[in-house]
């Protein structure tokens, strides 16, 4: 199946699984992070980029093939039908995709937005199978979902996004000295709004 | 309204959103699992509310936690909650974590069938594009049986986006629901030519899958295929597809001719560029907002890409080249090329090259090893290589590149690498492998069996292995099959017994202590070999041994009495009463430290075995000798059993293991219901009740030509190396020894061949001077039988064993040339599913209604229109089908030409020797036309052939012949199936005489159709016998109630159809005609006429000439092969008619008469036993057909068996007239 499993991305400090076509338990998936994170973190500059598969993705038909950009990693699982050089490559164009969308992409970025990593990966690889390889076409998807989720948003958007915009700025943690929990309960309890 | 919507939006800027909860985790490394848990909880509260928007953000930090490695299961109602809201926005959030979370044991997931189905019909693009990214993730069998049919109508949709994403979502679908494959497939071949490059990728990306799987149903896409290698411009889908044809080429070789071509244009096309980008520039290490500058666009622009379209076109020319060269020598120099391109790859400083260039050679190493091996020594310079990749792959390669004579120097290499190497992983894996290398094909390779020991003895030295079992299961392997080695081996264990402290002592190293269970084994079982046994039986009965594991002790304590009995044995026949006594009292004294030992089978042996002693003990006190009758607990020889002959050992007769024992329980006892079924399973499995008698007489036969046990050869020592090196076994001086021993041999070869050659002077002078010996120059140290592993007799042959029935992809294996039966239909909406969904909150019910109710009906007009447009497409089809085989065919036949021609011109003629360039060089032009119309090429295709044969007119007669010939071919193949020695078969023709009048000659052919179970197709020759052209042919006959010729839509039964081609003077050639046929039982006789135009100088004129077309009854029947255990089951079902003939008078042998048989009846060979033989084939419509020809002194008698009476009678009588020839 086109990346037989699955393609996960790694971050140093915080290792995620970016998905695939695995039905794993998460147990099953931390430990294969683990042991993968072991296997890449510890080859050298100047090896190849492919990992021949152990029992954990899946047997021998698999193999890791990766990419260390810094402090990341990308690793992706793929199978026999998989070119190696191509999956590189693909690799190549998610992490230059990423940064045409975050504008100059940087580690905090992919921690902070997962679920816009995810997003953009979905538009490459589904279902575990390279849906789409042209960066343009990628981001001009990307952009128009954007679009849309802005024009929903609307009026009703407009003060979480002042929030948020608070929050981004990293003034030392306003956000969370207020006790969120008991506000949010509370106020929706109050039945003169009605 | 607005003012709660407000509200909302209020509440929601003090939630947690997903950047606070990183930051949070972030904060909270100290005691994260404590804040995840508070975290929880706060989400469990968000999804309490109303408010959607709310909820859509609890759940996008449960996706989070998830990838942290939460369990969020507990959520997936309100996940499906999301899913279904309106906004995009949460739309996606819902679908994001549905694909994380859900999978096929999700029960709510049946809820979101009608979810996911609004999401596909909407307006949005992208709520659709979702819904199939979501889907694609969690898809099962009964939401892809419920949705095929919405996704394939998105397979058309405007927008090349939802196409592109429907096409892909089909490959799940199918995997989940294998039924939907044939009716999408048409389809999905359409979007192979779709105008959008995303969309025609995904096709090409879904079909190269499934082909993958399966590739030999998906030959005949190989033109579309060839088509777009040769116009795309995408190099993912150039990738895919050359893979494809990767896969391809080994089932059609003719295929790999065609392709050759442009694939090394492409080669050369893209060589410009060979670089590959390193890692991204490192450009920030820590801190906060670094830029992560990772991209090097300028060096990349397509680099690697470009790369691996050369990779994988150099990787599938070796496919090509080596699924040709299977069938000629000529290509080895083209392997040899490609070899040395592989090379240069693996020199490549590029270790990403390094790793693909040792991938690619071990495609080759399968076919063409000796290619591979003159590369040794670059490939064990890779094992020293630091990347682990590499090493491992250049391991892998090592296997296939032993032989006699390199084996021990590669194992001594792999030696030093296992003492050098860090890490027990890799180690381990050297360990298997030299193993592996070493036991090859029934040990193939060694020549020195001592020194295979020894090495296994130095391995046992490793540390911390895991893989103990393995070298323990090698010596005992070896030391049973192996007879001349026993006594080596016997002696080496023993001396690993002596110093099992070494072994045992450390705790880490416990897998290796399975090696002692061998020894321990050998010692005692072959104790006959070993010279002092008294130290060897004092070793096992150390204290020490009680910390060994328990079976390694249960087999400790089970072969020191072998032993024991065996120098009991020994002290008795010297007279030695009291050394018997003293090993006896030795036995009591140390058994009963494991009668207390913790394992039970070891207590059990040892306490049972300790009172046998006591009785010895007592028996020799009376001085009674007991020896003899010791040694006899342990007669007999043990004979190593294959590992498969549990599982062949056919049923005995008269054994029904379901049978009952005891009457079954009455059903007065109410256990439920259950015993009914069970009894009701079991009177369908008696009705199958066993075997006729014909097999077991010819299974019989058969084996007793096999050795069975008595006939196991007995060893001859014949040894001229000293057998025992003193101290330790060094491997290293076997090596010596054997080099030594091998130069021995070669002086006295070289003295032999001077001596013949100076009687044969000078006539192979080259020799002289080669110095490297083949392999079978060398000869194997000790003259070693290896005793085959034993097989049960009358075990059923059967290639089956291996395939694994849970396969998920063997249910994709579907012939997809059928045309669509009326039954093939993907499932429309329904109204059960509606009644499914059980949660009317979560959607507006109202809307949802009226603005379904529409839909549907347009759905089911749309359907209808489908429908209808498919049934076109099947007529279409139907009349294509008798020609869809040969669409293929002939594509392919117009590259190889050359070939064919060069075949026909193999015979001695010396000017159409002359001819052949020519020739070559005008199918070459042809194949360079690349013309889309095929039809069009097929007609210039043909003129010109006629062309050429003008050219060689005076030929013309031998040529034609020649073709026929040449058409013989193919049907020859089955008859090669009836064949067991390679006695020459009279040339067959199946082609018979069907009307001949001085203009032209018909002969013709009549051959059931696979793919269609009430047509054949006819062949018929014409054959110009006259001087004048003729033109304007047309076949006609005249219908009857059963049988029809298939003519083209709109043409009325008394329309011929017309000849597709002229015949100039002289000229053959073959046309091909299709018959639709009700019932088969009975031969048909159709008549007919050729009406055709005769031009000459004199002007033209009209001709007919009338035929009687003969269907015979065996023109139905199709060449199928049957395995033996399939046959047998056949003729136990019982509901076949059986009927016989015998003819008298035959003198042809029998293994002619069997090849007539196979050839001009489509049978095939089940089963040949001297002169007996059982023969199977089908009729079009599924007929089974069963014979037993056996073979008299001059008579032949043929048993048939078939569900028709009717059908095998006259197939039988069809025989006897075939037979009576002979």
């Amino acid at each position: 199946m086109g990346l037989g499993g699955s393609c996960a991305g790694w971050l140093m400090q915080a290792p995620c699984w970016l998905g695939g076509d695995f039905s794993l338990s998460e147990d099953t998936q931390q430990q294969i992070i683990r042991e993968t994170f072991h296997l890449v973190s510890k080859r050298d500059e100047n090896v190849c980029n492919f990992l021949e598969g152990g029992l954990l993705i899946g047997g021998s038909d698999n193999k890791l093939i990766y990419r260390h950009y810094a402090t990341l990693y990308f690793v992706f699982c793929v199978d026999s039908s998989e070119s190696e050089l191509g999956i590189l490559d693909l690799i190549q164009v998610f992490v230059e995709t990423l940064d045409k969308c975050f504008e100059n992409v940087c580690e905090l970025d992919l921690i902070f937005h997962v679920d816009k990593v995810h997003n953009i990966l979905a538009e490459m690889v589904m279902g575990g199978m390279v849906l789409e390889t042209n960066m343009n076409e990628i981001v001009t998807q990307i952009d128009a979902q954007n679009k849309l989720e802005k024009s929903e948003a609307g009026l009703a958007g407009a003060p979480a996004r002042a929030v948020s915009a608070v929050k981004n700025m990293n003034l030392p943690e306003i956000p969370r000295n207020i006790n969120i929990g008991d506000i949010s309960i509370k106020v929706p309890n109050l039945p003169s709004f009605k | 309204m607005a003012l709660k919507m407000v509200k909302g939006s209020i509440d929601r800027m003090f939630d947690k959103n997903l950047q606070d909860l990183v930051r949070g985790i972030r904060n909270h490394k100290e005691d994260e699992a404590k804040y995840i848990s508070q975290c929880i909880d706060e989400i469990k509260q968000e999804l309490k509310q109303d408010n959607i928007a709310v909820k859509a953000n609890a759940v996008c930090k449960l996706t989070y936690l998830q990838m942290l490695g939460y369990d969020i299961s507990w959520a997936a109602f309100n996940i499906i909650e999301v899913m279904s809201a309106s906004k995009f926005t949460f739309k996606r959030i819902g679908y994001l974590a549905a694909s994380q979370c859900f999978h096929e044991g999700t029960d709510v997931i049946m809820l979101t069938t009608n979810q996911i189905r609004k999401d596909l019909s909407s307006p949005n693009q992208y709520d659709t594009g979702v819904a199939l990214t979501g889907l694609s993730c969690f898809v099962t069998p009964d939401l892809a049986r419920d949705l095929a049919n919405d996704i394939m109508t998105l397979m058309s949709h405007t927008k090349p986006y939802i196409r592109k994403k429907a096409v892909l979502i089909m490959y799940k679908v199918f995997l989940k629901y294998p039924e939907s494959l044939r009716p999408a497939f048409p389809r999905l071949k359409e979007k192979l030519e779709d105008p959008d490059p995303g969309v025609q990728s995904a096709a090409v990306n879904v079909i190269c899958e499934l082909a993958r799987r399966n590739p030999k149903n998906y030959l005949s896409l190989a033109p579309l295929f060839f088509k777009l290698m040769t116009s795309s411009t995408n190099n993912w889908v150039l990738i895919k597809i050359i893979k494809l044809f990767g896969a391809l080429t080994p089932l059609e070789p003719r295929l790999g001719k065609k392709l050759i071509e442009p694939l090394t244009n492409l080669i050369h096309s893209q060589r410009a560029c060979i670089q590959i980008p390193k890692e991204g520039s490192v450009h920030c290490s820590t801190g906060k907002n670094t830029n992560l500058v990772l991209l090097q666009e300028k060096q990349r622009d397509g680099h690697t890409s470009a790369m691996s379209l050369l990779y994988e076109c150099v990787n599938t020319v070796i496919a090509v080249l080596i699924s040709l060269s299977s069938g000629m020598p000529n290509h080895s120099a083209s392997i040899q090329l490609c070899v040395q391109k592989l090379r240069i790859l693996i020199e490549d400083s590029d270790q990403n090259l390094k790793y693909l260039g040792l991938l690619a050679m071990s495609k080759i190493l399968k076919t063409h090893p000796k290619s591979v091996q003159s590369h040794k020594d670059l490939i064990l310079q890779c094992l020293d290589d630091k990347d682990e990749s590499i090493r491992l792959r250049a391991l892998d390669l090592l296997y296939g590149m032993v032989s006699k004579k390199n084996l021990m120097e590669i194992v001594k290499k792999l030696m030093i690498h296992v003492d050098k190497a860090e890490g027990t992983t890799y180690r381990d894996e050297l360990l298997t492998k030299i193993i592996d290398i070493c036991s090859q094909s029934n040990y193939q390779y060694i020549t020195n069996f001592e020194w295979y020991i020894s090495i296994l003895v130095e391995l046992t030295r490793l540390e911390g292995t895991r893989h103990g079992h393995l070298i323990a299961a090698q010596m005992l392997d070896v030391a049973i099959r192996v007879k001349a080695i026993r006594k080596f081996a016997v002696s080496q264990m023993a001396m690993l017994l002596d110093n099992a402290h070494l072994i045992a002592s450390n705790t880490q190293r416990n897998g290796i202590c399975e090696v002692l269970y061998a020894a321990a084994w050998i010692c005692g079982e072959f104790s006959e070999h070993l010279e002092e046994s008294n130290q060897t039986l004092e070793a096992m009965l150390r204290p020490k041994v009680t910390t060994l594991p328990g079976h390694i002790q249960a087999v400790y304590v089970q072969n020191m009495v072998k032993l024991y009995a065996s120098i009991l044995q020994q002290k008795e026949q010297s007279g030695e009463k009291e050394a018997a006594q003293e090993i006896t009292q030795l036995m009591v004294d140390r058994l009963p430290q494991f009668v207390q030992s913790a394992d039970l089978e070891v207590q059990e042996r040892a306490s049972c075995i300790l009172q046998l002693i006591k009785y010895i003990q007592k028996l020799q006190i009376k001085e009674v000798p007991v020896a003899e009758e010791v040694i006899a607990l342990f007669a007999g020889e043990l004979n190593p059993v294959a590992p498969k002959a549990q599982k062949k050992v056919p049923v005995p007769e008269g054994l029904d293991l379901d049978a009952w024992i005891n009457a079954p329980p009455s059903d007065s006892e109410s256990e439920d219901e259950k015993p009914k079924t069970i009894f009701h399973d079991e009177e369908q499995r008696h009705s199958r009740h066993r075997q006729p008698e014909i097999d077991e007489e010819e299974l019989a036969r058969q084996y007793q030509d096999t050795p069975g046990v008595e006939h196991i050869p007995v060893v001859q020592i014949d040894l001229s190396v000293p057998l025992k090196v003193p101290g330790m076994p060094m491997s290293d001086q076997y090596v010596k020894l054997e080099e030594e021993r091998r130069h021995k041999q070669k002086l006295e070869k070289d003295k032999k061949k001077k001596k013949q050659k100076k009687e044969k002077k000078g006539k192979h002078r080259r020799h002289n001077s080669l110095h490297t010996e083949s392999d079978e120059d060398i000869a194997p140290a000790q003259h070693v039988d290896i005793i085959t592993e034993e097989m049960p007799e009358n075990a059923l042959p059967s290639d089956e064993d291996d395939k694994d029935p849970n396969d998920p992809y063997k249910a994709l294996d579907i012939d997809l040339d059928k045309p669509l039966a009326d039954s093939e239909k993907l499932p429309v909406q329904r109204h059960r599913n509606a009644e499914n969904l059980k949660s009317p909150d979560t959607e507006a019910p109202l809307v949802g209604k009226k603005s379904k109710k529409p839909k549907k009906k347009e759905k089911k007009h749309k359907e209808k229109e489908r429908e209808k447009e498919k049934k076109k497409e099947k007529e279409k089809k139907v009349t294509e089908e008798g020609k869809k085989g040969e669409d293929l065919d002939f594509w392919l036949s117009t590259a190889p030409p050359p070939s064919s021609i060069t075949q026909t011109q193999s015979e001695p003629e010396g000017s159409t020797v002359l001819a052949e360039p020519e020739e070559n060089e005008d199918a070459k032009k042809e194949e360079q036309e690349e013309d889309n119309d095929e039809g069009k090429k097929s007609s210039k295709h043909r003129k010109k052939k006629h062309k050429k044969e003008k050219e060689e007119k005076s030929k013309d007669k031998k040529k034609s012949k020649k073709k026929h010939h040449h058409s013989e071919e193919e049907p020859a193949e089955s008859v090669q199936n009836g064949t067991l020695d390679d006695e020459p078969l009279p040339p067959m023709s199946s082609y018979c005489l069907l009307a001949e009048n001085s203009y032209v000659k018909m002969t013709y052919d009549i051959q059931g159709n696979l793919q269609n179970d009430s047509q054949v197709t006819v062949s018929v020759i014409f054959e110009n016998k006259s001087a004048s052209f003729l033109k304007s042919m047309e076949l006609n006959v005249l219908d009857s109630l059963n049988a029809k010729m298939l003519r083209p839509e709109g043409s009325s039964v008394h329309d011929g159809i017309p000849v597709p081609f002229q015949l100039p003077p002289g000229i053959s050639n073959e046309a091909q005609f299709v018959f639709t046929l009700q019932s088969i039982v009975m031969a048909q006789k159709l008549k007919g006429t050729l009406s055709f135009i005769v031009k000459n100088d004199e002007g033209s004129t009209h001709e007919k000439l009338d035929f009687k077309l003969h269907f015979s009854c065996a023109s139905y029947l199709i060449t199928t092969p049957c395995y033996s255990d399939a046959f047998a089951k056949l003729l136990e079902s019982g509901d076949l008619h059986m009927s016989s003939i015998k003819v008298d008078g035959i003198s042809i042998s029998f293994q002619h008469l069997l090849a007539k048989i196979c050839f001009y009846h489509h049978f095939s060979v089940v089963e040949r036993v001297d002169s007996c033989a059982s023969m199977y084939s089908r009729s079009i419509q599924g007929h089974h057909v069963c014979l037993l020809v056996k073979k008299g002194e001059n008579s032949v008698s043929v048993d048939g068996k078939c569900n028709d009476s009717t059908l095998l009678s006259n197939l039988l009588d069809e025989m006897k007239e075939t037979l009576s020839k002979c």
